[in-house]
């Protein structure tokens, strides 16, 4: 990426983030009480997360059939709760398998 | 045992976790145009997970700055959470100059540990714990981008779901504890996919997609299903 264009979104995206930080460390002096605003902060990076994995997974890859592949494999190992590398490292195997299976077996 | 090695023995068992999620990070920045040392650079800056991979998106798909701004945003405005947290536990040590260097390494991980720690803390044991995480944060980027930079290109493209793969695992284990964040999630996720195939909604770009999702499926969740304590998500089993 050009290194001008990339600054420049470097510089908002860690500005941003270093002012949410240190703002309300500086100059908040009471805690938040609010369990409606906790509550919605606690969902929020559950829901951003989930929007951006779904749809976009399924055009993540080669084919709709391999991403479906890497998408059902992640879940199931995500509901055994084997942790963040090996879940996606599961996922990847299965796109990988699926899209050498079509391509050196079924010839697609 | 000195506050500066409590901390750094803190520290360590969060720099090796991170090690192996920003590995990934590495690998999908390079993969997505970003060269090695941009990779790095964003996570040398930012030491964020969910808000780096969004920002990454957008860098990717040459989203606007306004939707950089919001995302960002929104995704990383549970950290002034914690900010307001810890500042109820520093002690005198931490002044002006003390915060504005240490507020920029509250992370999720290191939030925990330092509260977890009974006594008040100085900035001798802050400098202590930020160093195995910052090392881990950064050098697993640097890796995983130099790994993604001399990969075959199949690999490469397999390991294009592997971000999606990390997103899965950290979504899927409090949906299964409580049905509660299953819905908002569900919610989240039904939005999203008109966002992407329903005419007229399908022009809304996809960072600001994404963050209009995430934040009316929360809004009910916080409405609807209010949450008294962060771990209720994860101990909750009705």
């Amino acid at each position: 990426m050009d290194w001008l264009v990339f600054f420049k979104y470097l510089i908002v995206m860690a500005g941003v983030t270093y002012l949410i930080r240190v703002l309300p460390y500086v100059f908040m002096r009471k805690e938040v009480n609010n369990s409606f605003f906790k509550s919605f902060l606690s969902y929020i990076p559950y829901t951003v997360l989930a929007a951006m994995t779904f749809p976009a997974i399924l055009h993540a890859t080669d084919n709709i059939y391999s991403a479906l592949a890497g998408l059902l494999v992640g879940i199931i190992v995500a509901l055994f709760e084997k942790g963040l590398l090996v879940v996606a490292l599961s996922s990847c195997v299965a796109v990988l398998l699926i899209e050498i299976l079509q391509k050196f077996v079924l010839h697609l | 045992m000195s506050a500066f090695r409590k901390g750094f023995t803190d520290g360590i068992p969060i720099g090796l976790g991170y090690l192996a999620v920003s590995f990934s990070f590495g690998i999908l920045a390079v993969a997505g145009g970003l060269n090695v040392w941009q990779a790095t650079l964003i996570s040398m800056t930012n030491l964020t997970s969910a808000g780096q991979f969004a920002g990454l998106t957008i860098m990717i798909s040459g989203g606007s700055i306004v939707e950089m701004i919001i995302s960002q945003f929104i995704i990383n405005l549970r950290y002034s959470l914690m900010s307001i947290s810890l500042s109820q536990h520093i002690d005198k040590t931490m002044r002006l100059p003390q915060k504005l260097f240490f507020g920029e390494f509250h992370t999720d991980e290191i939030f925990a540990v330092s509260m977890g720690r009974p006594e008040k803390l100085g900035k001798t044991y802050f400098l202590g714990v930020i160093i195995a995480p910052y090392i881990g944060w950064s050098l697993g980027t640097f890796l995983g981008a130099v790994c993604g930079e001399i990969l075959p290109t199949m690999v490469v493209s397999a390991l294009g779901v592997a971000l999606y793969g990390m997103f899965i695992a950290i979504v899927v284990p409090p949906m299964k504890h409580s049905w509660k964040m299953s819905i908002v999630v569900g919610l989240a996720v039904i939005m999203s996919v008109c966002f992407a195939y329903v005419p007229g909604l399908k022009n809304v770009s996809s960072g600001f997609a994404i963050i209009i999702c995430a934040v009316l499926a929360s809004l009910f969740g916080a409405l609807v299903f209010p949450i008294k304590e962060e771990k209720d998500l994860k101990t909750e089993s009705n």
